[in-house]
Order: structure tokens, then sequence, then C-alpha cells
């Protein structure tokens, strides 16, 4: 007999009599203002949120924010002149010196200000990890209050790769210290469309 | 072989001989404690919340044969390879046989207590593949050679100068540097490099969808990502019990895992990893290692509930005072301890024994497993079995047959002498280490049973 | 209304003036107090420890003793919380079934079925509360730091009823004291380390008195306080509650 077998077989002799699953209905907070949980939150986690209603606002800022020289790249048409858009088919690890990613998440989550990004707007699963700065592009009417709300709205979507993204890379490993940038992005902003 | 362990009480005595440390430590999670107290009080649904995952994970416990292969079929069907150990050396010999097959002898890993349990990374080392750990903790002790102390906070037991040091040896960062920014800068360019060249990554599983076939990772620091989506191969390492029912699931499970664990709202990432990337190669390994023998324990099968927050460790008043260390096992504080004995009753028989069932670890648990009425169970399970070494030491028999005798009891002489003779924690004589620390009551000059008969008994 | 009085072993052998106390408050407020002579021990220090399937003397001699009252007292949350989760005998299921039901913790059978709204007491003191965990997360005689409940504690209606007691409020409210039964000599360096912990939170707040339900967790602190020489020291609940406006 496999492992597989004899685990499956052990299991089914063990395990205790059935017992239904419990009702979903009735968690979760109602926020009144979604957008401004999400954003006391994601300030309170390190984030920044930037309330944008034209394009060019995102361009002014990434121009005042970052260098000439700084690679930045992203999936949104509407940046090309300040974003290399050509990126994602190449191998992942060519992005290891990027400054800056720009992309549109899915929605957001007041409880916890956490965003869903699918493999669909990431094209490279990793292009939201290895920049050193992340930014991403949400629209204020895809916000729900609670994971529960956000879950219902996810479903049975299809992906290969989705990610509920919260704030910036941290850690607090050394002593309960707080420090921003562990692996991943060293800080996140967030353009809320209004 | 194995080297000696030292019993939890000694190592505690051990852990309690700097006593400004002891204090550091307690305060240090004790901190993490109130920060998830503030974020529990901030949840109004919280408690409602704990319930329904403990009943989610009740459906799972009593369903798993068939979510295991609905989960199995769906991964499948995912393009993900899936795989069964039996116990640790199975795990460890599957993971080794994929490294071999890709002919790499360099891996990197994130977080994953089941991989620390089954000593996974001494393993790969005997056989010739070197594995980097890439949590910021779990890095530090690998470069000390210690075991992590935490399961959520690996080298929680250290000092920003410890780990200074550490970084100086083995990073070369200045010495005498201890600032955390420094430190944690110096890693991110040492494990960066580390990311980029390794083709084979393991990672942990925190979640896995029977429903979808997915399973979720959840970091704050992003290493699990950097090393899954940069590698050629993702191999995942989960225990059955990690299975639950459905993706919506993931609501309930995700408002609570970071709450409970640090007081953060949720984990920086919480990435479902459903499908292989184009190109990749993506296995998960199942591993039973005594779960099917705990699933039938239906004092302990409870056990198997657990998410692994640590918010049990950061709220137990001996784990803040005797370290992770102390409990000698992949899995500290009160957790480990109901987890322990089912691996080996006679090398953990110490732990249930290691905790004042103070019950604050129940309290905290955010499937509400009956921590410590499973330690009070233990204890009974492992005195009939014969392994308590401790208990037998104190004369229960006599104790017990004093207390089941009232005239033995009260003609035992002038108060408090027989308790003075017979109670393991008054033991009037200078081997009881009751009076290292203490003094004992001074006895009275009647007892109360004297003073009513005297005074009430018409 | 008929209580039976259990008195711990503990307090019997040492600390007399809880019983008497406990039988005086009880009296005065108007309960008919017996005290069986027959008792001895709950069986907890055994059970504790591993031994519950010795325990089996304690609990015939605890049925024997404790039929038949309305009430059974006790000041001493860790006691009670024994009776009333482990006391079984095959041969007098029903019997044991109706004590479990009947054991009271002295502060809750105060508030709960006495009902007491107004006590005459007076302790002119700084006192800090040692919530015992048997008495608090096993009783619930006190919503717990660690739940996202309304708060309530039993105790602590009942010392607001006493004049001009002080009652200080702690960094942390229901820590271990660590005595945890045999733990206190099994783990000696933590049981001792937590005891000292606590002693410190209360000599930050200045308290004059350390009280509590539980005298096995005073009994531990009041061991450090000695050791320490400390000015602070400890007193049972029920000796504040009895204590008499002069």
């Amino acid at each position: 007999m496999s492992s597989r077998d004899k685990i499956l077989a052990k299991i089914a002799q063990n395990q205790p009599e059935f017992s239904a699953l419990p009702d979903l209905k009735g968690l979760g907070n109602v926020y009144e203002s979604p957008a401004q949980q999400f954003k006391t939150i994601l300030e309170g986690i390190g984030g920044k949120v930037i309330e944008f209603s034209d394009w060019s606002e995102i361009k002014s800022f990434v121009k005042e924010h970052f260098e000439a020289n700084s690679r930045i790249i992203s999936t949104l048409p509407e940046l090309a002149e300040i974003a290399e858009l050509n990126w994602a088919e190449n191998d992942p690890h060519t992005l290891e010196n990027v400054d800056l990613t720009i992309i549109k998440g899915h929605l957001g989550v007041a409880e916890n200000s956490a965003i869903w990004i699918t493999e669909s707007l990431l094209k490279q699963r990793v292009s939201a990890f290895i920049p050193q700065y992340l930014a991403i592009v949400l629209d204020a009417k895809s916000l729900v209050s609670s994971m529960h709300e956000a879950y219902a709205q996810i479903g049975m979507e299809e992906y290969g790769f989705a990610t509920f993204l919260a704030g910036p890379s941290k850690t607090a490993d050394i002593e309960q210290s707080l420090v921003l940038g562990a692996h991943g992005a060293r800080g996140l902003t967030v353009f809320l469309k209004v | 072989m194995e080297s000696k362990v030292l019993e939890h009480s000694k190592a505690s005595e051990v852990f309690n001989k700097d006593k400004e440390r002891v204090g550091w430590h307690d305060e240090t999670l004790w901190f993490v404690r109130s920060k998830r107290d503030k974020a529990a009080h901030n949840i109004p649904d919280w408690e409602l919340l704990r319930s329904t995952a403990s009943s989610i994970k009740h459906n799972v416990l009593s369903n798993m044969h068939d979510y295991l292969v609905e989960f199995e079929k769906n991964a499948l069907a995912n393009g993900v390879h899936v795989h069964w150990a039996a116990d640790a050396e199975e795990h460890n010999k599957i993971v080794h046989g994929i490294i071999a097959k890709h002919g790499v002898t360099r891996m990197v890993k994130s977080k994953s207590m089941l991989t620390e349990e089954c000593h996974l990374n001494d393993y790969l080392s005997k056989n010739g593949v070197e594995v980097i750990d890439t949590d910021l903790g779990e890095r530090i002790v690998q470069l000390r050679d210690e075991p992590p102390s935490h399961i959520v906070l690996p080298a929680i037991h250290l000092k920003k100068e410890d780990v200074g040091e550490t970084f100086h040896i083995h990073l070369g960062t200045e010495k005498g540097n201890k600032d955390p920014q420094y430190l944690t800068e110096a890693a991110r360019h040492h494990l960066r490099e580390t990311f980029l060249t390794r083709k084979i990554a393991l990672t942990g599983v925190n979640f896995a969808v029977a429903q979808t076939g997915e399973f979720v990772v959840c970091t704050n620091e992003g290493n699990a990502d950097m090393g899954a989506h940069l590698a050629d191969v993702h191999i995942a390492c989960m225990g059955f019990e990690k299975l639950i029912p459905r993706r919506e699931h993931l609501g309930v499970f995700l408002r609570l895992l970071a709450r409970s664990a640090t007081g953060q709202p949720i984990t920086t990432y919480s990435s479902h990893f459903k499908k292989p990337r184009e190109g990749q190669e993506m296995h998960i390994v199942i591993v039973d290692n005594g779960r099917s023998t705990q699933l039938a324990r239906e004092d302990f099968r409870n056990s198997l509930k657990c998410i692994r927050c640590g918010a049990c460790m950061n709220t137990c008043p001996v784990y803040r005072r005797s370290g992770g260390h102390s409990y000698h096992n992949a899995v500290a504080g009160p957790i480990g301890s109901i987890l322990a004995p089912n691996l080996d009753m006679r090398k953990n028989a110490d732990l249930p024994f290691a905790s004042t069932l103070c019950g604050s670890c129940s309290n905290v648990c955010p499937v509400k497993i009956d921590i410590h009425d499973q330690l009070y169970k233990w204890r009974q399970v492992i005195v009939k079995e014969g392994y308590a070494t401790t208990s037998k030491k104190l004369g229960m028999g006599a104790m017990t047959f004093t207390l089941s005798n009232p005239a033995i009891y009260q003609t035992g002489g002038k108060v408090g002498r027989w308790f003075m003779r017979n109670v393991p924690f008054v033991v009037n004589n200078g081997l009881n280490p009751w009076f290292k620390n203490r003094e004992m009551p001074e006895p009275p000059k009647e007892s109360f049973r004297e003073w009513y008969l005297n005074n009430k008994k018409s | 209304m008929r209580v039976g009085l259990f008195i711990p072993c503990y307090v019997d052998q040492f600390y007399p003036q809880i019983g008497v106390a406990t039988l005086e408050l009880l009296e005065k407020l108007g309960c008919e107090v017996h005290f069986p002579l027959n008792q001895t021990c709950c069986g907890q220090p055994m059970a504790n420890s591993g031994f519950e399937h010795l325990t089996g003397g304690c609990n015939s001699l605890f049925i024997d003793n404790f039929e038949g009252f309305d009430y059974i007292v006790c000041p001493s949350g860790s006691c009670t919380l024994h009776i009333k989760e482990h006391l079984h005998e095959e041969k007098r299921e029903e019997k044991a079934s109706t004590i479990r039901k009947r054991v009271y913790e002295l502060t809750e059978f105060l508030t709960d079925v006495l009902k007491v709204e107004n006590l005459e007491a007076n302790f002119p003191h700084r006192v800090g509360l040692h919530q015992s965990c048997h008495g608090q997360r096993g009783l619930k005689l006190a919503q717990m730091s660690e739940l996202n409940a309304p708060f309530f504690s039993k105790p602590e209606q009942l010392l607001k009823q006493v004049k001009q007691l002080d009652l200080v409020s702690l960094s942390r409210k229901d820590e271990c004291c660590g005595f945890g039964g045999t733990f206190c000599v099994t783990e000696e360096a933590i049981s001792v380390r937590m005891g000292q912990d606590r002693v410190k939170d209360h000599e930050d707040k200045n308290v004059e008195f350390i009280t509590g339900g539980d005298m096995s967790c005073l009994m531990h602190l009041e061991g450090i306080l000695r050791r320490q020489q400390s000015p602070v020291k400890v007193i049972h609940i029920a000796e504040i509650l009895n204590s008499q406006i002069k």
C-alpha cells in the first residue's frame, strides 16, 4: 500500500463523527466610510494613500519622488510616459533592478487595507515583490468593508496566483523593532481613484 | 546519537540565571500579547470569528479523508505534483528526491515549522544540499546554528547585540553595529542575492483549500514570494491538517491569523498559489508524521486545529520566562506541549507539566483549542503510561492515602506538621525547592477544625 | 438555607482565620453554616500532577461529607473548580453531579446566590487584587483580559462595597502568579520568577495588601514577600469582606 493510501485509510478510520460547517453570515464589520477606514489602516501599517482623479496626478507624483534614471515598470498603458510596459515576457530575474512597479489592484478591503491582485494584473508574479517600491492603483468604488465581502466577490474566480497585499514588506525579527523593507518593497503607495 | 535533552524545568533554571534577560524576554513577548489584545478588541465580532473558525476546523477534522482526496484531485488538475509522506523521514526523502532530480545542490526556504519538525535542513545538509532560510529570524538562528525559539518570531530570544555579532561574523557587517534597520538592510542584500540565484524554493503552507486545490502562504517579509516566483521549482510542504474546505473560509482565517500572531490586521502578503508559473514546476508534499494518530485521540485531536499563530506562546507566563528552547521541540509553548507527547511521549513527558494551567492560552487561541485542559489530560496519560519522572518524586501515593483517610489526616499531629511532612510543596526540609526563594507560612496555634470544635460545635 | 462549609486543607492547617472569616460572614448574611468534620482535601494536588486516578478516595469522602446541603461554599476558586470539573463516583454519580452544581466559590456565592449589595465592612487600606486563574478563567468570576467581552468582576463588585478600601489598577490585570500546585516546586525557577513579577506589579502601585480569593496563590506571594522583607502583606478576600466597621 502506498503512503497515500495508508494515510488516507488511517484518517478515515480515526476521524471523528461528521460535524457540519458553520454559517458565515453575520461575520464582518460594515464601515460607513470604507475609504477612510482603508486609509487609516494602511497608514497604520506604513503605507500611503494618495487620492487622484486624473492620471497626470500620478505621473507628476512619480516624477517628483523618483529620479529620472530610476527603473519604473507598469502594466498600465496610461503610464507609458513614465514607465516601461514591455517587460511581461522577460525572465523574472531581469526585474531585479526595478525601483518602482505600478500595477492595478482588483479590490481593497477596508478592515485591513489588503488589496487583491491576481496574476492577470501582475503580469509577472514577482513584479509586486521584487521592486524597491510598489504603487497600486485602486478604484475607491472597489473598496469593500471586510474579508468576507472580498471573498464573496472573488467567488470561484480562476487564477494561477493571487495575493492579498497590505502595506510594505516588513519585519520585526530583531528585538521586535519594526523595519520596513525586509525582502519585498520598502514602501507602498496606493493611488486611490476618486 | 541524540544529544542529551534538558528537562524543561532544568533548562528554565539555566534560562533564569540571567534575571535581567528573563525580564526583557517576558516584556518583549508581553508587548506582542498586548498588540494582539488591541487588535482583537477592535474587532466587534472577534469572539464569533473564533468560534466560527473552530467549527470550520472541526468540520475539517470530521471530513479530513474526503477533503484530502478533493484537494489532491484539484491540485493535480491545476498541474501540481502531489506527494504523500507518512513520516518525517519519507518527507525528507521526497524533498531530497525532487532536488536531486534537478541536479542542484542549493535551495532557498521560507518559514515552515513542518520542516523544522522533520529536521529537513539536517537531512539535506547530510546529503550535500545547502539550504538557506530566508525569513530574517530564521536566517539569524540558522547562522548561529540554533533552532528557532518561537514559531512566528524565531529569534525572539536574541537581543540586537547578539544579532549584530552574528551578522558581523557571517555577513561582514560593522563590528558593534546593532541597529535593527542596518542589520535588516544587510540581510536584505545578502538574501536578495540568494533569491536571484537559487533554482529551487521551498515554502510552508498556512492554508490549503480543498475546493480549489490552491494553498495560501502568509509572510510579512515577502520571502516566500521572492523565493517561489524566482525559482524553477517550488516545493510546498504541509501537515494534512492545514486543509480548509472552501476559499471563502480564508476570509475567516486570514482575519484571525495575523491579529492573533502579532496584532497586525493581516500579514503583508497572503499569497494564493494555485498553478505553477509558466515553465515552473510545483510540488505539494502532504505529511502525516503522527497526525493521524493524534486524530484518533478524542481528548487531543483538537490540537490539530492549530493555525500556528503563536498567540498561546506570547501569552504564556511560563513560556515568557523560560524561552522557546526549554521546550526542546520544534513547536514550543503551550501548543507544543500538547503536540509533542503525541510524537514521542517519553522524550516530551515533562512538557505538559511545564504549565500552571492558568488557561490564558485557551482564551487567546483563535480556533479555541482547549489547550490547558489538554495539558491536564496529557498529565493523566503520561502518569498512567509510566513516563512521569517529576511527578513520581512527589510521593503522591502517601499523600493520597492520608487525604483519603480523615482519621489519619486529623491525627497527623500538631497543626501543620502533617503538611510539612507530606505535601510536596511544603515538605519542610532543606532540599525542598520551595525554600530557595520563599518563606513558609508559620503554623498557627490551632487549625480551623480545632477552632470550630472549640467555638462552634454544639 | 443550609450551607456546607468546604475549607481547603491548607487553609485548615495554616490559615484558620480565613475559615473563621468565611463562616462568620456567611452567618452574618443569614446562612445556616455547617462544617463537616471529616473533610480533608478535594484531590486537586494529585489530579493536577497527573494522578487523577488516585483521587477516588477523596471523591467518596467529599460526597460523604457534603451530600444534602443546599449549597457548598468554599473560600477558594481553585478547589471549587476542581470539584466542579472532576468530582465523580461511579456508584453515586447522581449525588456527585448534584454536588458539582451546588458548589460555589465564596465571592460568586455572595454576588450570585445571596445577591449581596451592601456589605457592612470597612478596610481603610490600599489594596491590590490578585485574580487566581482557576477562579477567574476557570469559574469565570471576572472577565478575562484576553476576550473581547464586557467587563465584570465579582470580587471587585464586593470590594467596592467595602468602606475606605482603595483598590489599585494593576498593569497586568490577570497574569498568573506562578503557584500552580506542585508546579511551584517542580518548576521552582519559573514559579518564583512569576511570583516576583506579580509582587512587583503590586508594589509599583504602592499597595499595603494583596488580596485574592485563593490563599494558595497568596501563600506563594507571601513567601516571596517575606523573603524579600517587603512591608506588603497578603490577606484573603473573606477577611476583608468580614472586617467590621469599628
